[in-house]
């Protein structure tokens, strides 16, 4: 590899020598590793989705009897506009980063992404627009119109306070990281895959971490733009979305939806892919349909650009348009139900063990199939001109962003927590858990199809009592304390094996994929010689030479040596460390506050201090270090720590 | 049997669904129960796609629960007993691709035709009732320009008669929603859409803003009241010709007090109230249309947009005090809070409102008036 030939640091070529702390926490704000920064991401993202949790609790609180006056309609309005922008934003996607973060390189055998340095901004750019969003609270109120802020709500006239600015400058920041991070994996996984890794052979994981990657690069750009519109309208007086000076507000509804349908797979893509490594493992099979596995996120992924208007069917598009986007949306359904057979088809003959990941692989299956038939409902346009902006649209989304992508994500919870932690997480303790928060799921969001079709509105602060809403609301409310139960237990097992550890080993699930070929947690440089793969599940291949004969010739190696090299020295070139990421994202986080405050010279002074840190970044020089480390084979059954 | 003490955990959720489906499904809003011609359509396509989806839903948990049952690694066989690697099967793929194609061909042939019989915009013939929708910041202005007629959150109109309703709004987004007549529809700036619903039944529908607007965004109610024939012309009439308005009162109760009634008519001049508010009862014309029309009020079933009953104490007190009521709306109050006129004052105001249109209440106006108006 080109970056294992280039010399050591040659003195110190820009305004900071590179930062080597290993330890303590000036380590963490100058790491570029993609380990440490999967961890942050994983770590901000789950603290983000506490504080989003909790406003839904609040809300599920307000709505609990009809007629109440728990919070005002201002602090519900804001309730919920954080709940959704935390929850799509700031929780669920970064999650599926930091999972891609982590993951991706230690799946494809590559010691790090392609670009650290950006991998590190990223990161910061997503977390303190995160802070920034959050401090909103305190400084005169959160954005309150909603996650999709329709226009004209949004515009001066209508929302005079600086909530909106909070909403879209904080997006808008955010979406620069999201932005860069997956430019970074989509030339991690073309360029940096192990000697005999093809693209036919990743795993599906870093196959539909590619999908979701292009569908960021494509579907930010038409938010980015419509939040400058935005911004430009509420801080330097432009009428984009001034319907008294004629504009069309309409258009933000185009512009945000392009970007929002494929925001959602953008959500689920990660979850596909770990649904799609989780259930294998379990089963002890290979993939079912491993390539049509790949067409069909892809073909998923393509289609999430040709169905925004779906979102629109009651706005007056007219019965042409209205048919075009069904029958668009309509044929989503193929590939996804390609994908669900072929899970299905996975388990089939398979020797399935029902683990805490498995059981929430299955709970997705189940919960994830109610959400796309909920998604074909709402697809056809006559329909959905009664469930639209009604509770059954709230419940859709939530099978299959919360049943679908969350419960996929604490199923990879629980698998990759070992790789990550080197601790195992209890299984029992793991597996009650599991019901508590299936169960709460369910009994929150099942309910709410009928609410919707009984003629609750979403985003009501309240209802009237006596026309048929008082239970399914009491019920679903009271679902959220089922919930809860499920998830504090889970937080508790995590702290608890933080303190007091029990160690895993290397592979404690008998898994087919690289990363558990390397130790749990892994080094640094993840492997200390690239692997030689072979086959589409190479460390399976690996345990079961003898089954080798029975794979299909695309995911088999004719001619490659299989045994891992023999022990000897090498030397492993780690990137260096750097302030430049999050010295820049600090200068964008300050010229957050200035746009915020309408303060000229503020913006002037970060604008300029942005453009600085740039070119202390590209003149930093060349940083890193070798490390000389004894390669030897890893004892796949070996204990991490024990 | 071992095998049910075993799934006994899956009982919960099944008592559940079982409660579930025992549960009234029908609403004064249920779309579930519709009524028009448009909404029945609307759910007969949910009827058909839910059973659709049950048979495949029943296909997705059968095989999965098969898969659970039959291939569970049992702790008495061989921990390592390795199952056959199989890796796809090209005929099975194409049948699981296929089935979805069926699937989805099969529910758009239908959804297709609805589209365009309910969603086609028409063009109004002499038979059809027009009527302009205006939404504002949580009330509604209804129109009729074919009969020359403005009023506010409670909207008449004949039954098997096809309504033809063109929606603008006059500030933010909102959303026009009867759910038991036809689905909904967005009222956006700049814009003019239609929607059209015909009822073959009389009756109270309840309506309700779909579309986030902000502050009292869960009081933006309205109700569509769908009147024999006769009895539509006879509302017509009364707003056409306000100031001789006699039509039996509906649920509202005429308070039998001339003096209060005629504080009341004082009132609504000293106070303010017609600054905004036009009353063609008292005087034509005067107020604005951006404000709600009072005209003929006694002959409206609710106050506050849907969110009250229009009763003689749910009035005053929504004079006196709009936001106890209604959490955020625009309405000002117009006593200090400690005045101890208000009361009565907004009691005399009440009152004169609930007689105007009323049979019995015009008359005892214009009797003390000397007919002036």
């Amino acid at each position: 590899m080109a970056i294992g030939r280039q010399t050591a640091p040659a003195g110190r070529a820009g305004l900071f020598p590179r930062p080597t702390w290993t330890t303590g926490w000036l380590s963490w704000l100058t790491t570029v590793d993609h380990k440490r920064l999967g961890l942050m991401y994983i770590i901000s993202s789950f603290i983000f989705m506490g504080l989003a949790s909790l406003e839904a609790f609040i809300i599920r609180l307000q709505l609990a009897r009809p007629e109440q006056q728990l919070v005002s309609p201002d602090v519900f309005n804001q309730l919920f506009t954080m709940h959704g922008m935390t929850m799509v934003f700031f929780a669920i996607m970064p999650l599926g980063i930091g999972l891609a973060n982590y993951f991706v390189p230690l799946m494809i055998g590559a010691r790090d992404l392609a670009f650290p340095r950006l991998n590190a901004f990223g990161y910061w750019v997503f977390s303190l627009a995160g802070i920034f969003l959050y401090t909103s609270w305190f400084l005169g109120g959160a954005p309150d119109a909603g996650w999709f802020g329709y226009s004209p709500l949004t515009s001066l006239t209508y929302n005079p306070g600086n909530g909106i600015d909070f909403y879209s400058i904080s997006l808008l920041t955010s979406g620069f990281g999201t932005l860069v991070t997956a430019i970074n994996l989509i030339v991690t996984v073309v360029n940096m895959r192990a000697p005999g890794m093809t693209m036919m052979r990743i795993p599906l994981f870093a196959w539909m971490v590619v999908v979701m990657s292009f569908l960021i690069i494509f579907a930010f750009p038409p938010l980015t733009i419509a939040l400058f519109q935005l911004t430009l309208d509420r801080v330097f007086g432009t009428l984009h979305y001034v319907p008294e000076a004629g504009a069309l507000p309409i258009l933000w509804q185009h512009f945000f939806w392009i970007f929002g349908h494929p925001e959602v797979y953008i959500i689920i893509m990660p979850a596909f892919g770990i649904i799609s490594e989780i259930i294998p493992t379990f089963s002890r099979k290979p993939l079912f349909g491993y390539p049509i596995m790949v067409l069909s996120g892809i073909f998923i992924g393509f289609m999430g650009f040709a169905v925004w208007s779906h979102h629109m069917f009651t706005t007056g598009l007219g019965p042409v348009a209205n048919t075009a986007f069904a029958l668009t949306s309509f044929v989503i359904g193929i590939p996804t139900g390609i994908k669900i057979f072929n899970w299905l088809g996975t388990m089939w003959g398979g020797s399935v063990r029902f683990t805490v990941a498995m059981l929430y692989a299955v709970a997705f299956l189940v919960t994830f199939t109610l959400g796309g038939i909920t998604g074909i409902m709402v697809a056809i346009p006559p329909f959905d001109a009664q469930a639209q902006d009604t509770y059954f649209v709230v419940a859709h989304f939530h099978y299959v962003m919360g049943g679908g992508a969350l419960l996929a994500y604490l199923g990879a919870l629980y698998y990759w927590f070992p790789k990550m932690s080197g601790r195992m997480l209890d299984e029992r303790l793991g597996k009650v858990s599991f019901w508590f928060t299936v169960i709460g799921f369910h009994t929150i969001f099942f309910p709410q199809h009928i609410l919707g079709l009984m003629g609750m509105p979403r985003r009501i602060q309240t209802y009237e009592a006596n026309i048929g809403l008082d239970f399914y609301n009491f019920l679903s409310t009271a679902g959220t304390f089922i919930m809860a139960i499920g998830v504090i237990m889970l937080a508790f097992d995590v702290f608890r094996q933080l303190r007091k550890p029990k160690w895993a080993p290397n592979d404690p699930w008998d898994g087919r994929t690289l990363e558990w070929a390397t130790t749990s947690p892994p080094p640094h440089y993840d492997f200390a010689v690239l692997p030689q793969v072979t086959d589409r599940d190479p460390v399976w291949a690996w345990k079961h030479p003898e089954l080798l004969e029975t794979r299909d010739a695309i995911s088999r190696a004719v001619d490659e040596d299989t045994q891992p090299e023999p022990a000897r020295e090498v030397m492993i070139h780690l990137p260096g460390q750097s302030w430049w990421p999050f010295l820049m994202s600090a200068a964008i986080f300050v010229g957050s506050y200035a746009l915020v405050y309408r303060n000229v010279w503020l913006m002037i002074a970060s604008a300029f201090f942005v453009i600085l840190t740039g070119f202390g970044w590209a003149f930093e020089g060349v940083g890193g270090h070798y490390e000389k480390v004894k390669a030897e084979k890893i004892d796949i059954k070996a204990g991490g720590q024990a | 049997m071992p095998v049910v003490r075993r799934y006994r955990r899956f009982a919960p959720l099944l008592a559940l669904a079982v409660l579930l489906s025992g549960c009234v499904t029908d609403g004064p809003r249920s779309a579930l129960h519709p009524v028009g011609e448009v909404a029945v359509q609307q759910m007969e396509l949910f009827n058909f796609t839910l059973w659709l989806s049950a048979g495949v839903l029943a296909i997705v948990l059968g095989v999965l629960i098969y898969s659970i049952l039959r291939f569970r690694r049992r702790e008495t066989g061989d921990p390592d007993a390795i199952p056959n690697q199989t890796e796809g099967s090209v005929p099975l793929e194409i049948t699981w691709t296929l089935i979805p194609v069926i699937i989805v061909i099969l529910i758009a042939i239908p959804t297709v035709r609805t589209i365009f019989d309910t969603e086609t915009r028409v063009e109004p013939t002499e038979d059809d009732v027009v009527v302009n929708v205006t939404g504002y910041q949580w009330w509604w202005r209804f129109d009729y320009p074919e009969l020359g007629i403005t009023t506010a959150n409670e909207m008449h109109v004949p039954v098997d008669t096809r309504v033809v309703v063109y929606l603008e709004t006059a500030d933010v987004v909102h959303s026009y929603w009867v759910p038991k007549l036809a689905g909904k529809r967005d009222l956006i700036p700049n814009q003019v859409n239609q929607l059209w619903f015909t009822s073959p039944e009389t009756g109270v529908f309840n309506g309700h803003c779909a579309e986030l607007c902000l502050g009292a965004h869960a009081y933006m109610r309205f109700n569509v009241i769908v009147d024999e024939q006769d009895e539509f012309d006879e509302w017509v009439a009364a707003f056409q010709n306000p100031q001789e308005a006699a039509v039996p009162a509906r649920d509202t109760q005429l308070v039998q007090d001339e003096q209060l009634i005629n504080q009341g008519r004082t009132l609504v001049a000293q106070k303010g109230c017609i600054g905004c508010h036009t009353i063609d009862n008292y005087a034509e014309g005067m107020g604005s249309i951006n404000y709600p029309d009072l005209t003929n009020f006694g002959l409206r079933t609710t106050v506050g947009a849907a969110v009250a009953p229009n009763t003689l104490e749910n009035l005053a007190l929504w004079i006196r005090d709009p936001q106890a009521i209604k959490p955020g709306n625009y309405m000002p109050s117009l006593w200090q809070e400690d005045d101890p006129n208000a009361e009565e004052e907004s009691t005399a105001i009440a009152a004169y409102l609930l007689s105007l249109g009323v049979e019995g209440g015009q008359q005892s106006q214009a009797a003390v008036s000397g007919g002036s108006n």
